[in-house]
């Protein structure tokens, strides 16, 4: 199988995360439950991977990397706990149901006002439209790194620097980019960082987290053991217990320190520029092919390893099933949990058919990627 | 059972302080070891450091320069 579906999830894993994981499970106590060996052993594995973590995404307290098992429930515990009736947020149209979800709910059940920055037919959208919307009870801009449909990137620079100097809070859905994008929390402002292990870092899956830059006191989410201060009647205060309630996913947190291990020896730069070199190797193979759409802004090298498109009028949906079964590769069709991102792009009721390159992919796996399309290409062609 | 001994206790808010104090006594070489919290320091559970009780004045440093605030400390016999 060719597998390009690794916005969805990594499936290939350094063997390094492999190995972690599987003798994890035969030698972790529960973490916090406990000082003999086995407890102990896994504490240390994952007090390690927090400062790992913090280190890589540049947050200046490893007590405040949460974890938890993937980025929508980072994102659920980040805005469900931020925010007061009559606060006002703006986030955009490239957001996934995981942000979209949760605002919504807040807006309809918490009285929060939203807005949302509208994208053009490039799926991108302007961060001075993000600064025009800001109103005296605006608490915060929530946004994603990367559209998980076209890989268009924002800049988070640009719009953390918005954050700051309208003391706002910036919540970053990082679940496109993390562990292949540089992200710098200090640099670009970023109040909570919200990511996913299983993709770009290629961890586990159930594994993910937040990261939290100052002193925000997100209300828990859930509430339960924790290990420590048991006669409390409520959640111990503190960070990371604070929003940590039950049993972490000790096993899938080793192999996610490994994927960080393995990422850092060979050099995350090394990993972006791959996957950035075949994104565009394929892109240029299909752009020009008769009856092809391509979607997301490509004017630029600086986005996430995607490529979505449609060929003629065909369903993505039975494109996607003849990727497989006819060639052996592994795509995403359909609506992709975007479906604002959908309708700036007209895509609504076609879908798209989404390519995503990772780290072990091959220029040999890419070209025969772009072959299928073309020959997909050719036989669909309208009558 | 074995002999009860005088000990100098630390106990923490968090298991991740637990963790960053281990690891900053493991660096300096200052005596100890992670036990299971004693009662005669806090009814509940978690995780305390024993150390020598003429280790307080390392104990006390190695916390302040990992910048820890402990929950509790005090000699007892565990």
């Amino acid at each position: 199988m060719i597998y390009l579906d690794n916005a969805a999830t990594t499936m290939h894993k350094p063997q390094a995360v492999i190995d972690a994981v599987v003798n994890a499970m035969s030698t972790f106590g529960n973490a916090s439950r406990g000082a003999h060996e086995g407890a102990l052993t896994s504490s240390r594995v994952i007090y390690r991977t927090r400062a790992k973590l913090a280190a890589f995404f540049g947050c200046p307290s490893s007590e405040q990397v949460i974890f938890t098992c993937n980025a929508t429930e980072a994102l659920n515990i980040a805005l469900m706990g931020l925010f007061e009736p009559g606060d006002h947020v703006i986030s955009t149209e490239m957001e996934h149901n995981s942000v979209l979800r949760p605002l919504y709910r807040l807006q309809n059940e918490h009285g929060v006002s939203l807005d949302l920055v509208p994208a053009d037919r490039t799926g991108r959208i302007d961060p001075a439209e993000i600064e025009r919307r800001i109103r005296p009870e605006t608490k915060a801009i929530v946004c994603t790194h990367a559209s998980n449909l076209t890989g268009n990137r924002n800049d988070l620079t640009r719009i953390g620097r918005i954050a700051e100097d309208h003391g706002l809070l910036f919540v970053v859905d990082a679940s496109q980019t993390a562990g292949a994008a540089y992200i710098n929390m200090e640099e670009m402002k970023i109040s909570v960082l919200c990511f996913t292990g299983h993709k770009s870092l290629m961890g586990p899956q159930g594994t993910g987290g937040l990261c939290i830059r100052g002193d925000i006191p997100i209300r828990p989410f859930k509430v339960g053991g924790s290990g420590v201060q048991s006669f409390l009647t409520v959640q111990p205060p503190e960070y990371p217990t604070r929003l940590e309630a039950g049993t972490l996913n000790g096993h899938g947190i080793a192999g996610l320190s490994a994927a960080i291990d393995y990422i850092n020896e060979t050099g995350r730069e090394v990993i972006e520029a791959k996957e950035t070199a075949l994104m565009m190797r394929f892109y240029r193979g299909v752009k020009d092919v008769p009856g092809v759409t391509v979607y997301g802004d490509f004017s630029t090298e600086d986005r996430s390893p995607v490529v979505s498109l449609n060929i003629w009028d065909l369903d993505s949906a039975l494109v996607a099933d003849e990727l497989a079964q006819t060639y052996e590769i592994a795509t995403r069709a359909g609506a992709h949990c975007a479906p604002l991102m959908h309708r700036a792009l007209g895509t609504e009721q076609q879908g798209a058919v989404r390519f995503s390159f990772g780290w072990f992919n091959t220029e040999d796996e890419t070209d025969r990627a772009i072959e299928a399309v073309r020959e997909i290409a050719e036989r669909g062609r309208p009558e | 059972m074995r002999q009860k001994t005088d000990r100098l206790i630390v106990a923490f808010f968090t298991t991740h302080d637990a963790m960053a104090f281990e690891e900053a006594c493991l660096s300096r070489g200052v005596p100890g070891r992670l036990i299971p919290l004693p009662r005669e320091i806090s009814a509940g559970c978690g995780l305390a450091w024993s150390a020598p009780p003429e280790e307080e004045e390392a104990v006390r440093r190695t916390l302040t320069d990992a910048g820890i605030t402990e929950q509790a400390m005090r000699r007892c016999m565990v």
